[in-house]
C-alpha cells in the first residue's frame, strides 16, 4: 500500500526524541514473538505462591474458578473443542505472550504495574499449568514463553484486511 | 432545496394515504380543536439569582432531568468491584440535534466510576516502533500542530436492542456524537516517518490497566485523530482527558482514552483489549471493527406517550462506520411503505445525522421504523434479514451475532403509548 512512500523528513520539528532506555521502560506491548519480554523467569510452583501472596484468590477463587472475577481454569477441560472450554485466558489465548501481557498490564486489581517480571513469568506458568498446557516444573522466561504451544492453535478467525471506504463483510445484508 | 420539496410532496402523499384522504389542511382544525389553556396575559416569572458556580460554569434548567443510566438494563452498580467493564448509556430519547452534551456522552470503563487523575502538564504521548524517528509529544507540542475539528460518533460494540429494553436509551444509548478537535494521527506518524514494514499499530492508555488495542495502520493514515478537544472544551475525564484517540467508525473500545503511547508494528499484537476480539467464526471477526449503517427513531420512542392523533415530526439519528449517511427512510405502517426522511443539518462522515419525517397519526395501532443507507450504498438490515444470513430461525429470542445494526421497530398502541417492537 505504499506506506514507505510516506517516509520523509519531519515537517514541523516538534516533539522530543526519547532515549532508548525511555522507550524500553514505556514499551509494555508484548508481541507473539516475545521480543519485548524483559529478563526474568518463573515456574508454576513459584506462581502458586505468588497467586496466594498477591491475593489473586480473593477475586478468582483458590482454584481459579467460581469466584467473582473471570474463571482462570476451564470447568470443561477435556472438551475437544477448545472454544467450548470457555473464555479462559490461559486456554483461549493463541500465544502464551498474550497471557503474560494481560497479567502484566491488568493485575492485580488496584495494584496494577506492581508485579515484578519474575512474578509475571511465575503467574503465567501457574495458569498454564492448571490448564494442562505446560508441566509444573517448566521454567518460563523470555526464550521459552513464546515457544509454548497453546491449545487453541490456529483455530481462531484472522481479521480480514481493513480498507477505507469498503464494506465490512461481503454478502452481509446491508 | 429540491430534495426538501420532494420529501414534502412525499409526506403529503403519504399522510394522505395513511389517514385516508387527510391532508395538512384538514389536520389543522383538529389541532386547533385541542382544549385551550389559560395563561395570564402578563405572567410574573420568578427570578432565580445566579450563584458563583453557575456564573463560572453554567448548568441546565432544573426542569431538565435527562440523565445517563447503567447499561445493560440492571447492569452492575458503580464502582465496579472487579475491574470489569462498567457502562453508562446516553438518554437519546431526550436528544435534539446531533451533538451529545459531554455530560451525557456514553461511557464504558474498565474500572467503574474511577478515572485516572492526569495532570496535562505531566502527560506525554510517545510514538515509537517501526518509525524512522520515535518522538515524545507534550500537550503543548500537540496544540502547536495543525488541528482538525470534526463531528464523530462513538458507539460501543455492545449497543444492541433486546426484548427486555423498554426505551431507546436501553436499546441504543451506547452511542454518542461529539465535536472532536485534535491532530490527525497521520500528521504525527509522518513527523516520525513510517517504515515500509508498518502494518499495525498498538494504542495504549495511561489508566490503571494500560488498556491497549491493535489497529490497521491504514486506518491510522486515513482519519484517526489524537483529540484533546471535545465539544469546544478539553476532553472530559470520563472520555479520556487529556488525550483520546478517535478512530472514526470503529467500535468504541478502539477509541483509546488517556492515550499515552502508539507503537507501530508489523503484526496484530493481541494486547489486552484484543483478547476480547478473538472470534471463532471468520464472518463474526469480519463484522468487527467497522460499525455498519444504523438508525433509530428517538421521537416517538419506547416509553413515550402520544397525547392524541394529529401531526408529529418523527425524529431520529442515523450513523455508519462506513462513511456519511446518504439517505434515511421512515415507515409508519410497520414496513409496508418506506418514505424518504429529511436531514436536519448536513450528514458528515462517521457522525450522527438527524433525520425527520412529518407524520399524521390517525389514532390507530401501528409500528414506526427507520432505515438508513450510507455513502457506500450499505442499507441497514432488518433482524429477519440478519437471521436469514446466519441461517438461524427468526424468532423473538434471535440475537444478532457481532455488531447489531438492525432496524428498531417502535409500536404505537391506539392509546398513544409507545413500546419496543422487538419485545
Amino acid at each position: 500500500m505504499g506506506v514507505s512512500a510516506l517516509a520523509q523528513s519531519p515537517t514541523y520539528g516538534i516533539g522530543r526524541t526519547p532515549t532508548p532506555e525511555e522507550v524500553r521502560a514505556w514499551d509494555i506491548s508484548i508481541s507473539s514473538t516475545g521480543e519485548e519480554l524483559p529478563p526474568g523467569h518463573g515456574t508454576a510452583k513459584d506462581g502458586a505462591q505468588v497467586y496466594r501472596a498477591k491475593g489473586c484468590a480473593g477475586c478468582h477463587g483458590a482454584a481459579g474458578v467460581g469466584a467473582s472475577a473471570p474463571n482462570l481454569k476451564s470447568k470443561d477441560p477435556t472438551n475437544p473443542d477448545v472454544w467450548a472450554r470457555g473464555r479462559i485466558l490461559p486456554l483461549r489465548a493463541p500465544f502464551a505472550t498474550v497471557v503474560w501481557d494481560y497479567i502484566n498490564r491488568g493485575m492485580p486489581l488496584n495494584r496494577e504495574g506492581t508485579l515484578t517480571a519474575d512474578e509475571v513469568y511465575a503467574l503465567t506458568a501457574y495458569l498454564l499449568f492448571i490448564n494442562d498446557v505446560i508441566p509444573e516444573d517448566q521454567v518460563l522466561d523470555a526464550q521459552s514463553l513464546p515457544k509454548v504451544k497453546m491449545p487453541i492453535g490456529d483455530k481462531y478467525a484472522s481479521l480480514p484486511d481493513w480498507k477505507p471506504r469498503t464494506p465490512r463483510l461481503k454478502g452481509y445484508p446491508y | 432545496m429540491g430534495s426538501k420539496r420532494t420529501a414534502r410532496r412525499e409526506f403529503l402523499k403519504s399522510s394522505a394515504a395513511l389517514a385516508g384522504g387527510f391532508t395538512l389542511g384538514s389536520v389543522a382544525p383538529a389541532l386547533g380543536a385541542q382544549q385551550a389553556e389559560t395563561h395570564p396575559t402578563h405572567p410574573s416569572t420568578p427570578m432565580i439569582k445566579g450563584d458563583k458556580d453557575e456564573i463560572a460554569y453554567g448548568g441546565r434548567s432544573k426542569y431538565e432531568t435527562a440523565v445517563r443510566i447503567s447499561h445493560p438494563v440492571g447492569g452492575r452498580p458503580s464502582p465496579d468491584q472487579f475491574g470489569l467493564t462498567f457502562h453508562i448509556a446516553t438518554p437519546l430519547q431526550d436528544s435534539v440535534g446531533v451533538i451529545t452534551p459531554s455530560s451525557l456522552h456514553y461511557v464504558a470503563t474498565t474500572r467503574g466510576a474511577f478515572k485516572p487523575d492526569i495532570d496535562p502538564k505531566e502527560h506525554r504521548l510517545m510514538i515509537h516502533g517501526l518509525v524512522d524517528r520515535p518522538l515524545v509529544f507534550t500537550m503543548e507540542d500537540l496544540k502547536r500542530l495543525p488541528s482538525v475539528t470534526r463531528l464523530h460518533f462513538i458507539e460501543c460494540a455492545g449497543n444492541r436492542s433486546s426484548r427486555r429494553a423498554t426505551n431507546v436509551q436501553e436499546t441504543h444509548g451506547m452511542t454518542s456524537c461529539a465535536e472532536w478537535t485534535g491532530v490527525l494521527l497521520s500528521t504525527l506518524l509522518k513527523e516520525c516517518g513510517l517504515k515500509g514494514s508498518a502494518k499495525w499499530f498498538v494504542a495504549e492508555g495511561a489508566e490503571e490497566v494500560k488498556g491497549a488495542s491493535s489497529m490497521p495502520i491504514a486506518k491510522a493514515m486515513d482519519d484517526c485523530i489524537v483529540a484533546y478537544g471535545m465539544n469546544g472544551e478539553a476532553v472530559r475525564p470520563q472520555n479520556g482527558y487529556p488525550l483520546r484517540l478517535m478512530v472514526p467508525g470503529f467500535e468504541g473500545i478502539f477509541h483509546t482514552k488517556y492515550l499515552r503511547r502508539i507503537k507501530v508494528v508489523d503484526q496484530y499484537y493481541m494486547n489486552y483489549n484484543d483478547f476480547g476480539h478473538l472470534d471463532q467464526d471468520a464472518k463474526v471477526a469480519a463484522l468487527a471493527y467497522q460499525i455498519g449503517p444504523k438508525s433509530v427513531i428517538t421521537f416517538p420512542s419506547g416509553g413515550q406517550q402520544l397525547p392524541g392523533k394529529g401531526f408529529y415530526e418523527i425524529s431520529g439519528l442515523a450513523w455508519s462506520g462506513g462513511g456519511a449517511i446518504k439517505s434515511v427512510e421512515v415507515s409508519t405502517d410497520g414496513g409496508k411503505k418506506w418514505n424518504k426522511a429529511e436531514f436536519r443539518g448536513t450528514p458528515q462522515r462517521m457522525a450522527h445525522t438527524r433525520f425527520a419525517y412529518g407524520w399524521s397519526w390517525d389514532g390507530n395501532q401501528t409500528e414506526l421504523l427507520s432505515r438508513c443507507t450510507d455513502d457506500l450504498g450499505q442499507i441497514q438490515p432488518t433482524r429477519e434479514q440478519i437471521a436469514k444470513y446466519w441461517n438461524k430461525p427468526y424468532e423473538a429470542t434471535f440475537s444478532v451475532p457481532g455488531l447489531d445494526n438492525s432496524i428498531q421497530p417502535w409500536r404505537i398502541a391506539s392509546d398513544g403509548s409507545v413500546t419496543n417492537g422487538n419485545a
